[in-house]
């Protein structure tokens, strides 16, 4: 019989309190190379100021261990579990969002109980909490801290089965032109293809956890993820909006089996201070 | 070359002065508040009620600042999403409303109204909040303190660094970027 390895959920609490202070006051290297190669190829004026201004402001914050944004966003939390991992000590969904209040407080608090009564929860929680059973006995946390910016201006469509990647295509440009400078370029965009109405917003959300620099490992994938960079770009709204050449730094598409009656597409939107990190535990 | 610096509350002058891709330094007090407060603003104007704050020639930023830390007036404290406050712009124009800070499209009735009550929208630079709260030297909360980070605050900004994205002449920097930047039309 496999032998399970205990991990006590207080790990995790702090795991995630650790993350989320990290990452608010510094954003990931490959981010930061990717901002470096798109200032020499920004062809606006304006647009390079806006880059090294963003570049400056993520050393400033680093130095100052202040946050780079004033919006922290809400914490998505996805937790990779392995199937031999017993967690003991409490509750697991409590041990996430004890992370989260622990990580949040010295940061804004932009999250309320309830969409339409609208009252802070003052703490920052609960997290957005998305949980895969994997193969082993080790436990991968992922914290994004996703700025709603951005978010708000991310769509969700069910194209018809046939629609191809020219519907992908134009549903993807015309998000973006609609976003415009409210998502705060240079943006990641996190593209999901496939699955459910459910299941496509969460495989959007995965393709802005993949670093900068990655293709997808599936080639007509990797391919679609270039050309879509490329027409994103010829958009020409440019960093903050003020026309340019980098609209995006990249396009990351995640797909995933699907019914024969549907191309669900999704796209989220990443401003330009991709809060993310891992830990595996 | 320098950008100039225009002083708050702003002048008329200044408003006929700036025009769509300018940058400036601010120089003076400004006003904070986001979607609860204009929420509130507007509920308070409809109601009758005096306002918490004279809105007459003044400029309102569009932030939720983060917590100060400490020997800081303020934390990070960047723009947010300036259309999320157009359904309640004009109303805020009609009581002499002259400047607005934040990032984003304005709607069509928001940039001619800006025409008509000549008035300026600008743009900070989004996710840039770390480096602009440097030029903050004092905020106080002077309404709404419930809301929190949403509370209506002031702000002493020097050489605050924002563009002018609308201006009183119907100009427009972000479609001026498309133009030269974007597809052919």
């Amino acid at each position: 019989m496999t032998q399970l390895r205990e991990l006590p959920v207080d790990k995790i609490t702090k795991a995630i309190g650790d993350l989320i202070q990290e990452s608010a006051y510094a954003l990931p290297d490959d981010y930061l190379a990717a901002m470096r190669s798109a200032q020499e190829r920004e062809a606006s004026q304006v647009g390079r100021i806006m880059i090294s201004t963003l570049l400056e402001n993520s050393d400033y914050a680093a130095s100052q261990q202040i946050p780079t944004c004033q919006d922290t966003g809400m914490a998505i939390v996805m937790l990779e579990i392995g199937q031999d991992v017993h967690l003991v000590g409490g509750g697991l969904t409590d041990a996430v969002n004890a992370g989260v209040r622990q990580g949040y407080a010295d940061l804004r608090k932009s999250v309320v109980a309830d969409p339409l009564l609208r009252e802070n929860t003052a703490d920052n929680s609960p997290a957005v909490l998305h949980t895969d059973i994997v193969p082993g006995d080790r436990l991968k946390i992922t914290v994004a801290m996703k700025g709603f910016g951005a978010e708000l201006m991310s769509r969700l469509q069910m194209l018809p089965a046939n629609s191809g990647s020219a519907a992908v295509t134009e549903f993807v440009l015309e998000t973006i032109r609609a976003a415009g400078p409210n998502a705060c370029p240079p943006i990641i965009v996190g593209v999901g293809l496939g699955s459910s109405f459910d299941g496509v917003g969460l495989l959007a959300k995965k393709a802005l956890m993949r670093p900068l620099g990655q293709p997808s490992p599936q080639p007509h994938i990797a391919q679609l993820e270039q050309e879509l960079l490329q027409q994103v770009n010829a958009l020409g709204i440019g960093p903050q909006g003020f026309g340019g050449s980098v609209t995006a730094l990249a396009v990351h598409i995640e797909s995933f089996a699907t019914h024969i009656a549907a191309l669900p597409v999704a796209v989220n939107l990443n401003c330009s201070a991709p809060r993310r990190a891992s830990i595996i535990l | 070359m320098l950008p100039k610096s225009i002083q708050l509350p702003l002048s008329k002058e200044s408003v006929l002065e700036l025009r769509a891709g300018d940058i400036v330094l601010l120089m003076g007090d400004l006003l904070t508040a986001r979607d609860a407060a204009h929420k509130r603003l507007i509920a308070e104007i409809e109601a009758g009620n005096n306002l918490p704050v004279q809105l007459a020639g003044e400029t309102i930023y569009y932030v939720g600042p983060a917590p100060a830390g400490p020997s800081q007036p303020v934390g990070p404290a960047g723009p947010t999403t300036s259309g999320r406050m157009d359904p309640y712009t004009i109303p805020l124009l009609k009581l002499g409303l002259r400047g607005m800070i934040g990032k984003g499209y304005r709607s069509e009735p928001i940039k001619q109204a800006l025409i008509q009550h000549q008035a300026v929208y600008f743009a900070a630079v989004g996710g840039a909040a770390a480096l602009l709260s440097k030029q903050i030297q004092a905020s106080e909360i002077i309404a709404y303190s419930d809301l929190d980070t949403e509370a209506i605050r002031r702000f002493s900004v020097v050489g605050f660094p924002v563009i002018v994205v609308n201006d009183c002449y119907g100009g427009d920097a972000y479609a001026d970027g498309l133009a030269e930047y974007g597809p052919p039309n």
